[in-house]
């Protein structure tokens, strides 16, 4: 499957929702269907976009909050799964985009290529529900499923490790930030 | 959940009721911490307050998401850590702090410094101010109970109205009682 299969079906559903992205493919893609001021690029701090989810979804109950992460920057963050298993937000939604590689900073592989299972990760973390998809068909099953369930969720969406060709985006980080910050304060 | 041992330590409880009550008045919700000996008494008061969320963190970084992540949401958050947790979190406060202009309201524990006697703390000590000079993030020492209140009103103000992250060290003279 490619990523932005996957997106195409989560973009459809997250009008009002308050989406975090990691970095890199996943930022550029969504950010090429088109933008909304209630999507949030984390550019940066890799491993980071599921403790600001974490944070969102305790300050804004709500509010439905949709992480979309990949393999490389949840393995650098790997004890923030106990964390969110622990506060166990209903509201949140993790999606991880596993390309099993560090596709924007030349396409290494990480350890999900050698086996590693970041949805058994999370499930033995104390997620309330994880699953692995691999096609399309099985990744709108899963989105919808999570929607319905209102429990902290994981899906792992098994991608090909390809991207787009740049990675810029005609967003200023800051323009990003202060106009995300405004959505929330009057969405 | 209370910490059974926290009476056996000589951590002061009536001056971190006063820096928790100083959190409570400049309307901290939600704190993320890691244990350390001198905060038992912090995080416990955080714990059994039903008006604040207390997130236990694996890693003191994450505290910086999350505290990143609330204040987008218009919550007001505190990040309660050791120095050396400060000095593990150092490229979040960086790439996400200072890179997206986050206020945080850091409480870091300063230990190994003057009076330490835990050999493996005073390495920490040593290179605490350095490293928040070399970031430039304003800090101060809480270590009169008569000026804790102000100061972190006065940290928590100047974190908003700069849109960077403050530190407030927690000092022996403070915390500890022995």
């Amino acid at each position: 499957m490619q990523r932005i299969e996957a997106l195409r079906v989560v973009y459809a559903d997250i009008e009002s929702d308050i989406v975090v992205t990691i970095m890199g493919a996943v930022a550029v893609e969504l950010y090429t269907l088109g933008h909304r001021k209630n999507f949030f690029y984390l550019q940066h701090a890799m491993g980071l976009a599921s403790s600001m989810g974490l944070g969102l979804a305790l300050s804004k109950p709500d509010k439905r909050v949709i992480v979309l992460d990949g393999d490389g920057s949840l393995l650098m963050n790997l004890g923030a799964l106990t964390t969110l298993a622990w506060y166990a937000p209903k509201n949140l939604i993790h999606v991880v985009f596993d390309n099993q590689s560090l596709l924007s900073v030349g396409g290494f592989p990480t350890a999900t290529s050698a086996g590693s299972d970041l949805a058994g990760i999370a499930q033995k973390s104390g997620y309330f529900e994880t699953t692995t998809v691999h096609s399309v068909e099985d990744f709108t099953r899963a989105w919808r499923a999570a929607r319905e369930r209102l429990e902290l969720s994981m899906i792992v969406a098994k991608v090909e490790a390809a991207g787009p060709k740049s990675f810029l985006m005609d967003l200023p980080l800051l323009e990003n930030r202060f106009q995300f910050q405004r959505w929330l304060k009057e969405g | 959940m209370l910490v059974l041992q926290s009476a056996a330590v000589p951590v002061s409880v009536e001056n971190s009721r006063i820096v928790y009550n100083g959190l409570k008045r400049s309307g901290v919700k939600i704190v993320s911490a890691l244990p350390e000996t001198w905060l038992i008494h912090l995080i416990n008061m955080a714990e059994a307050d039903p008006d604040t969320t207390l997130v236990r963190l694996a890693r003191e970084e994450e505290g910086i998401g999350i505290s990143a992540g609330a204040h987008l949401a218009g919550v007001r958050s505190a990040l309660l850590m050791q120095n050396h947790g400060f000095l593990a979190a150092i490229n979040p406060i960086v790439s996400l702090a200072f890179l997206y202009k986050i206020p945080l309201l850091m409480l870091i524990s300063y230990r190994g410094h003057m009076g330490e006697r835990d050999p493996w703390q005073t390495q920490g000590g040593r290179f605490t101010e350095p490293v928040l000079k070399a970031l430039n993030i304003p800090y101060d020492y809480l270590a009169n109970p008569k000026d804790v209140e102000r100061q972190i009103s006065e940290a928590q103000t100047l974190a908003e109205s700069s849109l960077t992250p403050v530190a407030l060290l927690l000092s022996r003279q403070l915390m500890w009682e022995a």
